[in-house]
């Protein structure tokens, strides 16, 4: 355990930060895109390609076993991370995005017919709008939509109202990539349970900043992208309660997910295996545990309050800043700050900010629903992770003023 | 001039700068002068896709040479815009369709932008590529 929190030993785990952009420091503010990795991940993705890459599972060779035991020990800590009640709970995705059109396609194909409906909300990622949209679509059942106000936060008591015996499915972000809204989740899945609907919750953006426990949410599917909690790429989590795993039919057909293949009937394998047909990204999954446990070791009370205090200074700092306003005042915020300054376009800033070695991120960020409900067309986005500091968010300060003076 | 000569103009004007901050600051500049396009030809089917920002082209015949006028409504990409109508309007459209437009890359724009598709600098010759070569394919 790191007994206090001090950024700059942090930073020397990320060797990435270490590097001048356009001839000044590299300043990555888009976390909530992607977070960087440190030494201990990048380090278990190559210890596995130089030491014991071998197919998982059906080898009976040391190596394989290798493999096998490394990428399940990933499921363990995957399951400890999320405080999931059982290893069989935690499927391998490719990220969010597979975890949540895996659900529709599977749970949704199977529950929903004509008439049902299914909740989302105004602030959800185009990955939580569109495989909703797809399977909604093909069944007759109807997506309705939680309004949120001005501030970002959802309007609750429009949500009670939309509840219904029709209501089977409610699928809500835990925090908005573009707001940094921290969403009431668990009083969302209470409500919903009262009507029978089962609650599939986009752990993407909350994952690598909250406490995760989907047994005291009640969660019944949770998601999340290995990539935005300091791990690789191409990997995620769904999270799903066991009964409900087991009624769902498979998603993909092909090796691993089988039991026993004839060209009359096909068995399939038990948990979590029938939802990973193929062969799965071993190497990403096996690296993903340094991640984990990165995050782990440090504490995510620890992270989290130091990432408050980040979001504290640079809302302060930022609002000084005349003409800037911030898209996104919701209560419960995490390190997320959405902005626009008045009469100059997102995109200009993110070229000009990029040139001072400034990474942000600019656009419509997956969520132009949302951007429609605050009449914008996009905003730029400074999202801050545990290796951020505030002499860094005094530079985005320095670069917005510069930008203003030379566009406004 | 030449679609050539402009060319060699601009790499010209381009070399007094050392760093990409002053050339940010001309490619604003000529954004900020460029005349604001008629609304008439805001039109949907003038956007161009791929950019982060919102473009429109217009492009029209004038005795045998293609004039482009073009709007965004970011700054860079509008100063961008200028550059390109610069070198391609007044031109036959023949002139236009086998221009080799090298200056992108000599100062040094390719290397610095346009990588992501954000800028849509290429979307943006692409398109004034077609229109000359629309163009010359009508008067043939």
């Amino acid at each position: 355990m790191i007994a206090t929190f001090d950024v700059i030993d942090i930073r020397k785990d990320f060797p990435i930060l270490n590097q001048t952009i356009h001839g000044k420091p590299l300043v990555y503010f888009d976390n909530a895109a992607t977070t960087q990795k440190p030494l201990s991940v990048i380090e278990a993705l190559s210890q596995y390609y130089m030491e014991f890459n071998a197919n998982i599972h059906r080898g009976i060779h040391t190596l394989a076993e290798r493999a096998t035991a490394e990428y399940e020990a990933t499921r363990d800590k995957a399951k400890d991370f999320i405080n999931a009640a059982q290893r069989e709970e935690i499927v391998f995705t490719r990220g969010t995005t597979e975890g949540i059109n895996l659900v529709a396609q599977t749970y949704g194909r199977q529950n929903l017919k004509a008439g049902d409906e299914v909740i989302i909300s105004g602030m959800e990622h185009h990955s939580n709008i569109v495989p909703w949209q797809m399977i909604c679509e093909e069944k007759g059942a109807i997506l309705r939509v939680i309004p949120i106000n001005e501030q970002g936060d959802l309007l609750m008591d429009e949500y009670e109202k939309l509840l219904s015996e029709k209501t089977k499915i409610v699928a809500v972000v835990y925090v908005s990539n573009s707001l940094g809204t921290i969403n009431p989740v668990k009083e969302i899945i209470t409500k919903a349970h009262q009507y029978g609907a089962k609650v599939l919750i986009d752990g993407a953006q909350a994952s690598a900043h909250l406490d995760i426990d989907v047994q005291d949410l009640d969660a019944d599917f949770y998601v999340f992208s290995s990539h935005k909690v300091y791990g690789p790429t191409g990997v995620g989590v769904l999270y799903g309660k066991r009964e409900l795993l087991d009624a769902m039919p498979p998603y993909q057909g092909g090796g691993e997910m089988i039991r026993e293949v004839s060209f009359g009937k096909t068995t399939y394998n038990d948990l979590p295996y029938k939802f990973e047909a193929g062969t799965p990204n071993i190497a990403d999954t096996v690296a993903f545990k340094a991640a984990l446990d990165y995050v782990t070791t440090i504490g995510k009370s620890v992270i989290g309050e130091y990432e408050h205090e980040l979001l504290t200074y640079a809302t302060e700092s930022l609002q000084s800043i005349d003409g800037l306003q911030i898209i996104g005042q919701a209560k419960e915020k995490i390190s997320v700050i959405s902005y626009v300054l008045e009469g100059i376009h997102h995109q200009d800033i993110g070229i000009m900010l990029d040139n001072d070695g400034i990474a942000v991120r600019t656009g419509h960020h997956c969520t132009q629903p949302l951007m429609d409900r605050f009449c914008i067309l996009g905003t730029s986005r400074a999202s801050f992770a545990m290796y951020n500091t505030k002499e860094e968010i005094d530079r985005l300060v320095q670069g917005l003023y510069k930008i203003k003076k030379k566009l406004g | 001039m030449t679609i050539n000569e402009i060319q060699d103009e601009i790499i010209d004007e381009f070399s007094l700068f050392d760093d990409w901050e002053g050339k940010y600051d001309y490619i604003i500049d000529i954004g900020k002068k460029l005349p604001p396009l008629d609304s008439q030809y805001k039109t949907e089917e003038n956007i161009i896709k791929g950019c982060q920002s919102r473009v429109w082209l217009h492009a029209e015949m004038q005795d045998d040479k293609v004039m482009f006028l073009g709007e965004s409504d970011a700054v860079i990409v509008k100063g961008l815009i200028g550059l390109l109508i610069r070198v391609l309007s007044g031109h036959s459209p023949e002139e236009i369709a086998k221009a080799d437009l090298y200056f992108i890359d000599r100062i040094g724009m390719a290397q610095h932008l346009a990588q992501t598709r954000a800028n849509g600098l290429f979307a943006m010759l692409k398109q004034m590529k077609l229109y000359a070569l629309a163009y010359s394919t009508m008067s043939n």
